[in-house]
């Protein structure tokens, strides 16, 4: 006994380190990437998998979106190029949505690592690119020829020589060549570092391999994971959300079915795609549905083949989130973000109370450009303005949770960071003269949605600018949770007052300052329940407004803003008017 | 009797206030004499005199031959931590009240719905914006609204501030509109605390900015007022020498200037442990050290290479959520840069839902303390697996003062690992010993590669009371073949203030495109930083020479990181501008492995230190080789072997220079224990420090 219990001891070891092993390949690819996204947001994904392209270990930094496509990536890559035709040396890319996580702009590298002639695992990193060519990160292409370049599932290094005349290639597609090709050696350098990392690891283990080990983690999450949806009640919950996509409103409809050891999500009779950009691919789809089971179904567990594969992810091919080739898919994550939502409704009715209301999910990036061509109004070109693209990252409020209040002005499920104010303004000629919360922007509720923040910005330079929207919740709030109210809607506009769309690239004119609103978060449970003593201290704070805290949290608050105790329990006592 | 040089008296006491224990150091001549207390948090200065009576009493020094006291506190940080500090309002440009709670729009932790994060330091109600508007390149958008500064006066003065914290966007680039606003509420708030961002943290980053000036403004009252009841106790015991403050860059302050910026004196003790490391590392020609701090809570971890521990700007303080990045409040201040994760004597060892043993960061601390203290802890702890693995003497823990009681520390380790995973006690002890020295080698390992460093055949240097007990299990893990457990390893940070010099650091934001490198701005810049960091040296060193350093924070244009960057001293000239940018490749290319042609190269900040030389201690000597003789034999569970082997144990204080012994052993001190593994041997050095050397393999 005293052995096996050792030896229990040993693969724990071992499994710590194959997770740190990734996470240096992650702090390295971090640290060398070039785009905003990758570098601040931690837009990247870093892996290592077996011959058979099941992922033993991801790093925990990066953003949901890779969990499953770069995990399912690998496998497409050695369908493609067997493992046992690669050499020492070798490394395979590509940006195929459909194949690698989504859209045109990630480039996945895998790299196998030898030891002894023999491979002994593969590393795979995905890292977001500035540029890919096309017509940029907005939104209005409609084939995904329009977004860029394409790379098929390619040899990139061929037994340690890099294939020149492919980076020829790539440098006359993009917009900011010198930067992706940093990238792409960015990737080549993190897989290279993972492997050098693996093979230290097997000379200490003295392991042959990771076949052991990889049973080991793939066995052991996979009863975990069971164990975890054997919890759940078993049955079938049905969960529809509608927002505001682009030339229509989505339905975003989803069909949860959880059996022994085992959780199947359908998204039958969701809404068709767009003819716009923001269509989801399956693979995506699938990361950000099985990211919104995990944070309730086992989220400590790590992230791998053994830990996804119970949870099962389909659509129909033609529907928004499962678009065919050539459908454009650049802003994917616009539908992506909004899954966990769905999952949260179908989970609530399996148990109630351990999932948050809506949020506002999608991210209120300010993707802001100055420059010939890029606005309607024309820009100077005599040198009296600065051309300019920068993409700051922005969030509403998240939805509020079973005993906590929504956090504000936070990403879920996206975890971007944001830039400072003071970093954009020095490097571009924007002002932002605003950035604070909007109050009564939370959704009201026992406990309260997160507020959204409001952003008035300008240029400092006589001329226009222009804003790739890609927002949503504008027309449709993030919605309540138990009685809890929802959140509030976005807005964006002009301070001259002209509304703006919530979708596609709009100008604002010389002098005009563009007003963003970005929305609220559900609330969680009924108002009337939240204790008064709180819905006073967010008066105080601002956070609400005495209008809102009598009608919708029936708390009286007197002007010189102490709590009127009386006039509330007469308030409270009203037939309560569900939102 | 002071000798104005080298600030040295008679005697030379070093005071590290910690969380559980306070550590006196005292020095004269020759001799060195220690004491270790408990911790009288409410009012620390008491645990200060009673150390200090102690260690006075057994050196034989009477307090009037104290030369120099020097001391490092955690009750700042603790204050952070525990939310303890005054009540504090800030006051800044509007339409940006929110952003030190809006922080990073950053969730730290993927996978928790229900994550919180850190409140910050002033609710939104003692929040005020003002109307004013600089820009980027600090010209005046919107001039300050003074009449809107003189409205928030009664608002304060209703709340009962006191403290207040002044940031205003980009005032690191012009402070007008923040030293008008002082001007208008000092003159209306006498007696209240009154911070400005660009005073105590030039830099551009609005948030972090806002959020080190409200850290300042949140301890400096309390801080005032403990270093001045400490100065009062002093003088009453009759010691009335200088007083100098160790900061978190390791280098010291007087009184004046550690009151006017507190929030420097934050984590002061991991400073003063990494200065020792440094010295150590030099006088024993060690050129590449990772220094290892582990206690009773955390395990601090620095790289130090040609005898300088890394430097940074930036620093997380009471991170709340499992040490995790993000979960704390960003302090922008000059610090020595270290890793911190919640691996200590005290950390709790638990099982997960997969049946991995899992270690801290949660820590059984002084009370309830491991369940060996027998003081009501019931969870095992690092300290309870130490004690079953028979890495510590049940009779002698800290010097014989304290006995440990081994049956709780099995029973509790039974009870919480062995049970759930079916395993005797030792195994999970041996499991519990073996987790938390990979987690601390994962954590030496990412921050290595954040540095661009390698750690394969660097020196550890272990100390701090849990360090040499796992010293080197954790160099086997690491690849490195040397260990140091230097003299009074127990209380190495004190020892280190001992050894800091007297210095002090500007940093300010100047945005410059290397494409425009003007140097007239720049020569304007060093000049005043220069005289700002000399008039805080010659307070404490008013005649001894000091060194100069001045560095850059580079990037290629528009990359998220900045790398350090060494500059030339003296008048820069247009020629620099080459210079300037060659050093910047190549310092990029020892981080990344290569430079990225053709892109733009920008600067974002500067930065100017002055320190006097610091203590050099002498050169570590070769001594001749004895055998020593063991005090007796002890049986050891070998984590990597997973059998039990029978060690030799020594006394430290009866090993002289010269012995040399072969592992298994356990080289047993006061404060601590150095394991010796069957793989290794040790060495004691001529200084009495203990050399473990990997044997080659047979």
């Amino acid at each position: 006994m005293s052995n096996n219990s050792l030896a229990q001891i040993r693969f724990q070891v071992m499994w710590n380190r194959l997770l740190s092993v990734v996470e240096e390949q992650a702090q390295t690819l971090v640290r060398t990437a070039f785009s905003t996204s990758s570098r601040e947001a931690g837009d990247i994904s870093a892996g290592v998998f077996d011959h058979e392209g099941r992922m033993l270990a991801q790093a925990v930094t990066g953003t949901p979106g890779h969990i499953n496509s770069m995990a399912l990536a690998v496998k497409h890559f050695i369908a493609k190029f067997p493992v046992r035709g690669m050499r020492e040396g070798d490394v395979y890319i590509t940006n195929d949505p459909w194949l690698g996580t989504g859209h045109l702009h990630d480039l996945t590298v895998v790299t196998p690592t030898f030891r002894g002639g023999e491979i002994v695992g593969l590393f795979a990193s995905t890292s977001h690119l500035v540029d890919i060519g096309g017509i940029g990160q907005s939104p209005d292409g409609r084939q995904v020829y329009h977004e860029g370049l394409y790379i098929p599932i390619m040899p990139l290094v061929s037994q340690g020589r890099i294939n020149e005349w492919f980076l020829e290639l790539v440098r006359a597609n993009v917009r900011e060549p010198v930067q992706v090709e940093g990238d792409i050696y960015s990737l080549i350098a993190c897989n290279e570092v993972g492997g050098r990392r693996l093979l230290a690891m097997l000379d200490e283990f003295r392991m042959v391999d990771l076949d052991e080990l990889g049973h080991h983690i793939v066995t052991n999450s996979a009863r975990a994971t069971k164990a975890a949806i054997n919890r759940l009640p078993q049955g079938i919950y049905r969960n529809s959300m509608r927002i505001d996509g682009r030339e229509f409103p989505i339905d975003l409809v989803a069909t949860m079915t959880i059996s022994e050891g085992e959780i199947l999500v359908d998204f039958t009779g969701s809404s068709p795609v767009s003819s716009y950009g923001i269509n989801c691919p399956l693979c995506y789809t699938e990361a950000y549905t099985s990211f919104g089971v995990r944070c309730v179904v086992g989220p400590r567990i790590p992230n791998n083949a053994g830990s996804l594969a119970p949870i099962k992810v389909t659509a129909p091919l033609g529907t928004i989130v499962n678009p065919p080739h050539p459908c454009a898919v650049v802003a994917r994550s616009t539908i992506g973000h909004m899954l966990p939502d769905v999952v949260f409704g179908c989970l609530d009715q399996a148990v109630a109370g351990k999932v948050p209301a809506e949020g506002t999910s999608n991210l209120w990036n300010l993707k802001l450009m100055a420059g010939h061509g890029l606005s309607e109004e024309a820009f100077p070109l005599d040198g009296s303005a600065s051309p300019f693209n920068i993409t700051s990252f922005h969030s509403g409020g998240a939805g509020a949770r079973p005993a906590l209040d929504g956090l504000s002005a936070t990403p879920f499920p996206s975890g971007v960071r944001n830039v400072p104010v003071e970093i954009s303004e020095a490097i571009t000629p924007i002002v932002v003269w605003e950035k604070e919360y909007r109050t009564d922007s939370g959704g009201a509720g026992r406990q309260r949605g997160g507020l959204g923040q409001r952003m008035i910005v300008s240029s400092r330079e006589p001329a226009p600018f222009a804003i790739d929207a890609t927002f949503e919740r504008v027309h449709y709030a993030a919605r309540g949770r138990h009685q809890g109210g929802p959140g509030a809607k976005g807005r964006l506009r002009l301070a001259t007052g002209k509304e703006l769309n919530n979708k596609g690239r709009q100008t604002i004119p010389t002098g005009d300052r563009i007003i963003v609103e970005m929305p609220g978060g559900g609330g969680f449970g009924a108002p009337f329940e939240r204790p008064a003593e709180l819905v006073l201290d967010d008066v105080l704070k601002g956070l609400v407004s005495r209008r809102a805290a009598a009608e919708d949290y029936g708390v009286v608050i007197t002007e010189a803003m102490a709590l009127d105790r009386p006039a509330t329990d007469r308030a409270r006592a009203q037939p309560r008017r569900l939102p | 009797m002071i000798d104005k040089e080298t600030m040295t008296g008679i005697a030379r006491i070093a005071v590290d206030v910690g969380g559980t224990f306070t550590d006196v150091v005292l020095e004269a001549g020759e001799r060195r004499v220690t004491a270790k207390v408990l911790t009288t948090p409410a009012a620390p200065e008491l645990g200060v005199i009673e150390a200090v009576t102690t260690a006075l009493q057994s050196a034989g020094v009477k307090p009037g031959e104290v030369g120099l006291v020097i001391h490092g506190t955690t009750l700042a940080t603790n204050a952070l931590i525990e939310r303890k500090g005054a009540k504090t309002a800030l006051v800044t440009t509007e339409g940006f009240r929110d952003s030190i709670e809006i922080a990073y729009e950053h969730r730290f932790e993927q996978y928790d719905i229900y994550m919180q994060r850190p409140s910050p330091l002033v609710p939104r109600e003692l929040r005020f914006g003002v109307a004013e508007r600089v820009a980027a390149d600090g010209a005046v958008l919107l001039a300050l609204d003074e009449a809107a500064v003189r409205t928030v006066v009664p608002l304060l003065k209703a709340a009962a501030v006191e403290a207040v914290a002044i940031g205003f966007l980009h005032s690191y680039v012009n402070d007008s509109h923040e030293r008008r606003a002082r001007d208008i509420l000092a003159a209306r708030l006498p007696g209240v605390a009154i911070t400005l961002s660009h005073e105590v943290c030039p830099e551009i980053r609005e948030y972090d900015r806002f959020s080190t000036a409200v850290a300042n403004a949140y301890v400096q009252p309390l801080m005032a007022g403990y270093l001045e009841r400490l100065g009062k106790a002093l003088t009453a015991l009759g010691v009335s020498s200088p007083l100098l403050l160790m900061m978190s860059s390791g280098g010291m302050v007087t009184l004046e200037t550690a009151r006017a910026f507190p929030v420097r004196l934050v984590e002061s003790g991991p400073a003063g442990g990494a200065i020792l490391a440094k010295t150590l590392a030099r006088s024993c020609r060690l050129d590449r050290v990772l220094s290892f701090d582990m206690g009773g809570t955390t395990a601090k971890i620095c790289l130090i290479d040609d005898y300088e521990p890394r430097v940074s700007r930036s620093f997380e303080v009471a991170r709340m959520y499992r040490f995790l990045k993000g979960s704390g409040l960003p302090l922008r201040i000059p610090v020595i840069d270290m890793v911190e994760i919640g691996a200590g004597g005290g950390s709790i060892a638990t099982v997960d839902e997969l049946k991995r043993i899992a270690v801290g960061p949660t820590s059984a601390g002084a009370a309830p303390g491991p369940a060996c203290y027998g003081l009501g802890g019931t969870l095992p702890t690092v300290t309870d697996a130490d004690l079953v693995l028979g890495r510590i003497d049940a009779g002698y823990f800290a010097g014989g003062k304290m006995t440990l009681d081994p049956g709780r520390a099995a029973s509790a380790l039974e009870t919480v690992v062995g049970r759930a995973l079916e395993m005797t006690d030792v195994i999970a002890a041996a499991g519990v010993s073996e987790i938390v020295d990979e987690n601390m080698a994962n954590a030496a390992r990412v921050h290595s590669v954040e540095c661009g460093k390698d750690l394969v055949g660097r020196t550890l240097i272990a100390f701090g009371g849990a360090a040499p007990l796992h010293a080197a299990r954790l160099a086997d893990k690491l690849g490195m073949d040397r260990v140091l457990v230097p003299a009074g390893a127990g209380v190495g940070s004190a020892i280190g203030f001992l050894q800091a010099p007297i210095g002090y650091e500007v940093v300010r934001s100047r945005y410059m495109d290397m494409r425009q490198f003007d140097p007239a701005p720049l020569n304007d810049l060093f000049g005043q930083m220069r005289a700002e960091a000399l008039a805080v040296v010659r307070q404490g060193a008013p005649e001894a020479a000091v060194r100069e350093s001045r560095q850059a924070f580079m990037r290629y244009r528009g990359q998220g990181h900045e790398v350090v960057v060494n500059l030339p001293l003296g008048e820069l000239t247009g020629g620099d501008a080459a210079t300037v940018e060659e050093a910047f490749q190549a310092a990029y290319r020892a981080l990344y492995g290569r430079t990225i042609p053709n892109l733009p190269v920008e600067a974002m900040s500067w930065s100017l230190a002055l320190a006097t030389a610091g203590v050099e201690l002498p050169e570590v000597a070769a001594v001749g080789r004895h055998a020593p003789l063991a005090s007796g034999t002890r049986t050891l569970f070998d984590v990597d072997r997973g059998t039990t082997i029978e060690a030799l144990v020594y006394r430290r204080n009866s090993l002289e220079p010269g012995a040399t012994l072969a592992g298994p052993a356990v080289i047993v001190e006061d404060e601590t224990a150095t394991i010796v593994p069957g793989g290794f041997a040790a060495e004691v050095l001529s200084a009495g420090h203990i050399l473990l050397t990997r044997k080659a393999a047979p």
